[in-house]
């Protein structure tokens, strides 16, 4: 397993646009892939997991990923949440 | 048999075609134990995966029509409707209780929607719609029945709607919604601002359209008389085809009008400009001969999306409006939001009196950051263009002067940065609240110019909600009080050597028109298809004889007469 922490700098956190774009990246890999935020883990192949998180500004958040493509996955999401100006 | 409904006429113009009833059919389930829970789970992927197509055809024909950022909420549908939390939760519900999957797919959405409603961001709160939305679409796929749906329709139609929501308008397409009714609505409502500027015949307001009339009956929808007739016979359906083609030769005899000047027969010139609400309407303008913009309208910006726009990205829509028009003056309103046009994002409380309450320049001056960063994109557009500042909702002096200061300390910000900003902009108030009417000639000392915000004006004087359809009998353009303080504003403007504008609906109403004219108004902003028919009536009217017209319906008691007194005046 494979995980990283990142802080939220976007004035308005994970809202739904970013959301939207990482379940869409987290879905193409096979690994089980996990964001936790003040201690509340959620798939994050779920839009409905991720939202629900509703992560702000200054938020630390923690990605884990666990499967044959876990490193892949956590490089092709910490370049998304960076080209967005999310971390 | 002949039936007629009528409404109020929204949008004027004869369209003729078949019902496309868009009500909701009975999506009632019921609760009950399965005994084959392996075909149960199937039929409610089944489901699923057809109201999927049915979603991302929806999305496609919207990125065509509207662009991808409009279609963008229909892929987070898409994400819900592929999410392994949900989907998981109503399989082991089948699985383990053996429950019918419409009631394990409704108890589980009931449980998210309950989750995020409760959730501290109205955002997020408002993402529970999206959940019901989706629920709805496979629970009609279960019961096998049909949500019609307006971006789907590929045949010419008339809609038959109880209301239309933007989120409809938005998927509107001309080539196919050839004219509308809907139960509800006014005038000035959403459906109809917008039915008017697509020049799609609509009648609102009808509190029946939707039960007196039937999916594929033949409808004639009148959007001049607000009358909707259903399943006329051929020879009534032969009148108005007849009627439909005089209009559309008096169209074409109009559009010889579009690059020529708008003057009196006395040689006065007005200028007759538009109202916008995107840089995409500019066409429009342009097409329709507009000599300007007398209200660029930048909510739009703030709208349908979840939080502020950016500096750049408003400063690119600024100028963007500002190079298309050249030389030509565009009035851009700073952000007229609060009240019943919220914004989910800034988490503003609810009031029990929104149009009087914290709403437009009220707002921008307690919130700042926001304000300054419209300002400031505004600045550094002035120089693409003739950009012309105006305030909304200027109640007092101090509002107006503590608003001009902003702009000012911006403006000196931005040239410190070496950033080239216009020395010639105009700046300006929206005049819609009667203090500000009363009180005009203190005003016309320090603005650049007026531009009388009719819709508003009228409700504030009169103390008619204007959303209320059961005090619209109220909405009085008219009444000899609004004549008066119109005329307060225009003498008062003039008296400084300012200028008044007008950009209300009453601007390109054909029965005002020659009021307004007569009173010295200088600019007529309005719609934009309705500014080539307003050019041909200014062109032939005289400017004294309407002043003396004016100065005769000041001087009446109601709006009755005063419209009937022009009505015959225009026919001698």
């Amino acid at each position: 397993m494979t995980n990283h922490t990142y802080t939220v700098v976007a004035e308005s956190g994970i809202h739904a646009r970013p959301a939207t774009g990482l379940v869409q990246i987290a879905s193409k890999y096979v690994s089980d892939i996990f964001m936790e935020y003040k201690g509340k883990k959620v798939n994050l192949k779920s839009i409905l997991g991720v939202m629900s998180l509703g992560v702000g500004q200054g938020g630390d958040i923690s990605i884990s990923a666990e499967g044959t493509d876990q490193q892949e996955a956590l490089e092709a999401i910490e370049s998304f949440l960076k080209s967005e100006g999310i971390i | 048999m002949t039936v007629n409904v009528k409404g109020i006429a929204a949008s004027s113009g004869i369209a003729i075609g078949k019902a496309f009833l868009m009500t909701e059919p009975d999506l009632t389930i019921s609760r009950n134990t399965v005994s084959n829970k392996e075909e149960e789970v199937a039929r409610f992927h089944e489901a699923v995966d057809a109201a999927k197509q049915e979603l991302q055809k929806i999305r496609e024909r919207a990125e065509i029509d509207l662009g991808a950022e409009n279609a963008a909420i229909f892929d987070a549908h898409l994400l819900v409707l592929s999410d392994p939390e949900l989907l998981g939760t109503v399989e082991s519900k089948i699985n383990d209780e053996a429950l019918n999957a419409e009631a394990a797919l409704q108890e589980t959405a009931d449980t998210l929607i309950v989750m995020f409603e409760q959730l501290d961001n109205e955002y997020m709160r408002e993402r529970a719609a999206d959940i019901r939305d989706v629920t709805k679409r496979v629970i009609a796929r279960l019961l096998a029945v049909e949500i019609p749906n307006i971006g789907l329709i590929d045949e010419e139609v008339i809609i038959i709607s109880n209301d239309l929501a933007p989120s409809d308008t938005a998927q509107l397409n001309r080539a196919f919604a050839k004219g509308f009714t809907t139960d509800m609505g006014g005038r000035t409502s959403h459906s109809a601002i917008m039915a008017r500027s697509l020049e799609i015949p609509a009648v609102v307001g009808t509190k029946s359209a939707t039960t007196a009339i039937k999916q594929g009956d033949l409808i004639i929808v009148d959007g001049d008389n607000g009358e909707v007739i259903i399943n006329p016979p051929n020879d009534v359906i032969e009148s108005y085809v007849e009627k439909r083609n005089e209009q559309d030769a008096e169209k074409k005899e109009l559009a010889l009008l579009k690059n020529k000047q708008t003057i009196t027969l006395d040689g006065i010139h007005v200028e007759v400009a538009a109202n916008i609400g995107t840089p995409k309407d500019v066409s429009s303008v342009l097409e329709n001969g507009g000599e300007g913009i007398g209200l660029y309208r930048t909510e739009f910006l703030y709208m349908e999306r979840d939080s502020l726009p950016t500096e750049e990205e408003q400063f690119q829509a600024y100028k963007e409006v500002l190079e298309q028009m050249g030389d030509k003056p565009v009035v851009v309103r700073t952000l007229d939001i609060g009240g019943d046009k919220q914004l989910p994002y800034l988490n503003l409380p609810e009031e029990m009196n929104p149009f009087l309450g914290f709403r437009a320049i009220r707002l921008c001056l307690e919130e700042q950051t926001i304000f300054r960063t419209q300002l400031r994109a505004l600045l550094r557009a002035s120089n693409f263009g003739n950009l012309k500042i105006m305030f909304p909702m200027i109640a007092t002096l101090e509002e107006f002067r503590e608003a001009k200061k902003l702009l000012l300390e911006e403006k000196e910000l931005l040239q410190q940065e070496g950033t080239l900003v216009s020395d010639n902009i105009e700046i300006g108030i929206m005049v819609e609240i009667p203090s500000t009417a009363i009180l005009a000639d203190q005003f016309a000392k320090e603005v650049d110019f007026f531009s009388i915000g009719t819709n508003d004006l009228i409700q504030y004087t009169m103390a008619a909600d204007r959303m209320n359809e059961s005090v619209a009998y109220l909405y009085q353009p008219y009444h000899p009080s609004i004549l008066r303080l119109v005329k307060m504003v225009i003498d008062a403007s003039h008296a400084e050597g300012k200028w008044t504008g007008m950009c209300g609906e009453m601007a390109g109403d054909s029965i005002a028109i020659p009021l307004l004219l007569g009173l010295g108004l200088d600019e007529f902003s309005m719609s934009a298809p309705s500014m080539l028919k307003a050019r041909n009536q200014i062109n032939q009217l005289t400017q004294l004889e309407m002043k003396q017209l004016a100065e005769k319906a000041l001087a009446m008691q109601t709006s009755e007469q005063v419209k009937q007194y022009v009505k015959e005046a225009l026919k001698a």
